[in-house]
């Protein structure tokens, strides 16, 4: 297959497949782009991570640097429609069920019912990456006190985030 | 200018005043380009607090439907908020104002690091960056996992899922469409 269309095949499928985002999706994308496909090797995959990390509007768009560096702009646009398009039809569509059916039961158990694959999801992204992206022990460290960090909640991402860099610059991790 | 138009436009203080395509479109472009670091809080202020298009009740459950809902979270809300305004041609420039100003930055980032990408300086940098986005995205998930903490039979399939989905690798697609149906179900029988 076209690798373009195999790109669009793959990201279209995810697309409904992200509860929980697409921080959940990491895991699955690795997955397909690494190791099935050899589109990447982990190094890569960890850098394009950071990228979209680092820039500015949503994380989703990492998927738009993997299409960019499988098969250049015109993946990297097709990319980013397949892994929007689908998900964001289903949305218009279900909202209007979802404001229709008020306090209904199945709405809450739907709700609920997704909530831990969600968590699971986002879990396993977290494990998955600092496997891929962390060579030695302390880089490690950092991830641990980057959670730490954020869960004592005082700190913007943004500062983490620049501080990394800065980190990786001094050549500590 | 743009702000300026807006206020002209749309006077009314009141939630859901009028709410044209271009407002749309223009408050979303500022969204996703003011984001760093997730867009989901400056969503918030933008929305509930400037622009008042949404009450914070509203807001929230909106959130709540479109994190639960598959696909990218603040694109979802872009939908959501697009949509209740004017309908499929609101969702439409909610949605794009949102992601054309971070695309074409990220379009950007990835020629420079096709080209770069290779600099000693560059990879310390980025393996610094992904060490930190490693930690971000664990904190996320242990703060959803803590809502989660009285219901321990809905727990099993958070583990589950990170046995299938990160330690064995099997694909996500075949995991949840086992795992989707059973957690509903289990939802509707133990949930309240």
């Amino acid at each position: 297959m076209n690798i373009i269309a195999e790109l669009v095949v793959q990201f279209c499928i995810l697309s409904l497949l992200a509860f929980g985002g697409i921080n959940a999706l990491l895991p699955e994308i690795h997955r397909i782009t690494v190791e099935s496909h050899h589109w990447m090797n982990d190094t890569t995959f960890a850098q394009l991570f950071a990228m979209a990390q680092a820039a500015p509007g949503p994380n989703f768009l990492i998927v738009t640097l993997v299409g960019w560096h499988v098969a250049g702009l015109a993946g990297a646009l097709a990319a980013t429609l397949a892994i929007c398009a689908p998900s964001s039809l289903l949305v218009f569509v279900f909202t209007h069920y979802w404001e229709k059916a008020g306090d209904a039961p199945w709405r809450y158990a739907v709700q609920l019912g997704v909530t831990p694959l969600a968590v699971g999801l986002v879990l396993s992204s977290g494990w998955l990456i600092s496997l891929s992206a962390n060579e030695n022990w302390r880089a490690f460290a950092l991830t641990g006190a980057t959670v730490l960090i954020v869960l004592s909640g005082r700190v913007h991402p943004l500062w983490l985030i620049g501080a990394g860099a800065l980190l990786g610059l001094a050549g500590v991790v | 200018v743009g702000l300026l138009t807006d206020q002209e436009e749309a006077p009314a203080p009141s939630p859901a005043g009028v709410v044209t395509r271009r407002d749309l479109f223009l408050g979303f472009a500022r969204i996703g380009l003011s984001g760093f670091g997730g867009v989901m809080p400056w969503a918030r202020r933008a929305l509930v607090e400037e622009r008042r298009w949404l009450t914070s009740e509203e807001f929230a459950s909106l959130l709540g439907l479109c994190q639960f809902l598959p696909g990218p979270n603040v694109i979802n809300l872009s939908i959501c908020v697009g949509r209740r305004f004017a309908g499929v041609s609101g969702a439409l420039a909610a949605s794009l104002g949102l992601v054309l100003g971070p695309l074409c930055i990220v379009l950007l980032l990835g020629a420079l690091y096709e080209r770069y990408g290779e600099l000693p300086l560059i990879k310390a940098v980025l393996r610094g960056i992904s060490a930190v986005g490693a930690g971000l995205i664990i904190a996320l998930g242990v703060r959803m996992a803590l809502d989660l903490r009285r219901r321990p039979v809905l727990s099993l399939f958070a583990v589950a899922m990170v046995i299938a989905i990160g330690f064995l690798r099997w694909p996500m697609a075949l995991v949840m469409a086992v795992l989707t149906p059973l957690s509903i179900l289990t939802a509707a029988r133990h949930g309240r």
